[in-house]
């Protein structure tokens, strides 16, 4: 477990101490696959932070898009002289431009409503774990609720009631995700309050919000790492899947989903490339986070530990 | 058995309170539906004669204490855009929606079972990592995604499947369905391929674990050294204690499926509750969406409770009152 100092302090020269960070590192890398996950997940990360340096086109500068290059085929040159790679869709944009700009929207909607959800059900999970009693009940009570209805369900009817725009499907998201971080914070909480570490600090008189703040909430933060990574795939999956809906994101946020949605009507006219590139942009980065967490998860489980 | 019974209604209750209060407020903060029914050449005195014929032109607490007496005696209200009553226009199109999760459903078991069951009896062979590589990349493909590719390429590139549109429904028995005929099943096997993804890649996980674990217990051993055949060992033994856990979760993801029917219907024009939900939502229309969450969250308590009774039936430790409190 992460805050658990390592057995080191006994070996007197100690020869090299092991922090439980490196420790995490070193196994994670052990798997080729994981680490493949890894770097192309950086890769991602790295082109939709960069992406007005390295695009030939701002797909949202209208000076710049011209409708006489709408629908390229990929490969073909536009009429600024660069040459779409991927092919452009409906109004003229270059894919590949609009992918990187779409990336950015998806990864911060994912990452933003994943910590938020995170936040929230750690505390709430905290809440109930110490407070106990009719308020534990009333907490798992929603949670248990929450979590017999489908996902997606519970988003659709959220932006039914919220409408479009970035801020409601963060929310949405949020919503739809927290009760699986405060299920998971509430049990390991209960199993760590019983724990000789506690007593100590119960006895030295430290107060009841730095015992759980400081001393039980980072014992309970390997399990929320795991569902952090799996449910930031799930989020910005559900996040294109309502925008592809087109209850999501709004056209003046393309997001991957979205323009996945706009090049549905040029499908079956086998114009594929303006829904398949994003797409595959979608799907590599939901798969890297997936390899990822599938590594973390390996890695976290201390049932797992040699 | 009683007071289960009584507590899930309960629950189910609470839910739908707080769903519909949700939606009854929040449609109205988005914006007033009658801007959605209104045509650029109507004049103000007609908008204002088609609020009032919905009762649009009434505050929304007035609109709410009116759905509330309509509630009392069983009338949700009618459509604002189709003008038929909101409960009828859903449950007509319940039939197509259940037939494709019921189809989806058995293709999941169809192709899922023995994939997994291969992978949990052989988990070292290239094919079984194979397998199982595919049931990661099930999880990790978006839906919609997937269907589009299916359109893309059975439809457009090769032409063998109709990519949009339902077969002729016929009723049998009471039931409506178009399965009777060849176009039928042409019409329904791409929608229900690419919402059975998700739920194949789950039956092969779960038949590979619980394989690996069968096969190690002491009455397959004993089968074993009695000499029966590999084969017979196979499908009595372990494929009958395999099925319990599959059984219970397949049973909690039929509603999964109805809920995820939501995407699948709207890519492949499929007619059914999901479809109309969407198009409901992108008009604000409320009655209908609504009456959806009524229908939907009773059909889930339904199944919810059919699989735990079925749960206690497949495996006698199990006793209702005990699980889930």
């Amino acid at each position: 477990m992460s805050a658990v100092p390592a057995p080191t302090t006994t070996a007197a020269p100690a020869p090299a101490v092991e922090t439980p960070i490196r420790r995490f590192l070193r196994t994670f890398a052990e798997d080729r696959v994981a680490v493949l996950g890894f770097s192309l997940f950086a890769l991602i990360v790295l082109l939709a932070v960069c992406a007005p340096l390295i695009t030939p086109q701002n797909p949202y500068d209208l000076a710049k898009v011209d409708l006489m290059d709408s629908r390229l085929p990929p490969g073909e040159r536009m009429g600024d002289g660069f040459t779409a790679w991927l092919g452009s869709d409906g109004v003229g944009r270059d894919l590949y431009s609009g992918i990187l700009y779409g990336l950015r929207i998806s990864l911060m909607v994912g990452a933003l409503s994943g910590l938020i959800a995170a936040s929230i059900g750690m505390s709430v999970g905290l809440l109930a774990a110490y407070a106990g009693g009719r308020v534990e009940t009333f907490i798992m009570r929603i949670v248990d609720l929450q979590l017999s209805l489908p996902a997606i369900l519970i988003a659709l009817i959220l932006v039914a009631a919220l409408g479009k725009g970035v801020d409601k499907i963060i929310i949405a998201l949020v919503v739809v995700q927290w009760a699986y971080y405060a299920r998971t914070v509430r049990a390991s909480a209960l199993v760590e309050r019983r724990k000789e570490y506690v007593e100590a600090a119960q006895s030295l008189g430290l107060s009841t919000r730095a015992i759980v703040f400081r001393h039980i909430m980072p014992n309970c933060l390997a399990p929320v790492i795991v569902i952090l990574t799996v449910q930031t795939a799930h989020a910005i999956s559900l996040e294109a899947t309502l925008s592809f809906l087109g209850v999501g994101l709004p056209q003046t946020e393309p997001s991957l989903g979205v323009l996945i949605a706009n090049g549905f009507q040029y499908m079956l006219s086998g114009r594929y490339w303006i829904s398949f590139f994003p797409g595959l942009a979608l799907l590599l980065t939901i798969v890297s986070i997936n390899l990822m967490g599938d590594r973390i998860r390996d890695v976290l489980n201390p049932r797992l530990e040699k | 058995m009683l007071s289960f019974l009584i507590r899930r209604v309960g629950q189910a209750l609470l839910v739908i309170v707080a769903m519909v209060l949700i939606v009854f407020f929040g449609v109205h903060v988005i914006g007033d539906p009658i801007w959605m029914l209104i045509s650029p050449e109507m004049d103000q005195q007609a908008i204002a004669q088609t609020a009032a014929a919905l009762g649009l032109d009434k505050p929304i607490q007035e609109q709410f204490l009116y759905f509330l007496k309509g509630l009392a005696v069983g009338d949700l209200g009618r459509s604002f855009i189709h003008g038929e009553p909101a409960i009828q226009l859903i449950l007509s199109r319940m039939p197509a929606t259940l037939e494709l999760a019921v189809v989806a459903l058995l293709m999941a078991i169809v192709i899922g079972l023995p994939l997994g069951l291969y992978a949990g009896l052989n988990p070292d062979s290239p094919v079984s990592r194979t397998i199982m590589a595919g049931s990661i990349l099930g999880f990790s493909l978006p839906t919609f995604w997937v269907g589009l590719m299916l359109i893309m390429f059975f439809s457009v590139m090769l032409g063998w499947l109709p990519a949009t549109g339902r077969g002729d429904p016929q009723t049998v028995l009471g039931f409506e369905t178009s399965l009777l005929s060849l176009q039928g099943w042409a019409y329904i096997a791409l929608p229900a391929l690419n919402l059975a993804l998700l739920k194949i890649s789950l039956i092969i996980r779960l038949a590979r674990a619980g394989t690996r674990e069968v096969i190690l217990m002491d009455y397959v051993k004993f089968a074993r050294a009695k000499g029966l055949s590999r084969q017979r060992i196979v499908q009595v033994h372990v494929l009958k204690n395999i099925m319990i856990p599959i059984v219970t979760v397949l049973g909690l993801e039929f509603g999964s499926l109805m809920a995820f029917s939501v995407v699948t219907e709207t890519i492949f024009s499929w007619p059914g509750m999901g479809k109309l939900l969407l198009e409901s939502i992108q008009r604000l229309d409320r009655p209908v969406i609504v009456a959806y969450i009524m229908v939907v969250v009773i059909l889930f308590v339904i199944i919810n409770l059919v699989v735990d009774i079925l749960y206690s039936i497949l495996d006698p430790r199990v006793r209702l009152t005990e699980a889930k409190a």
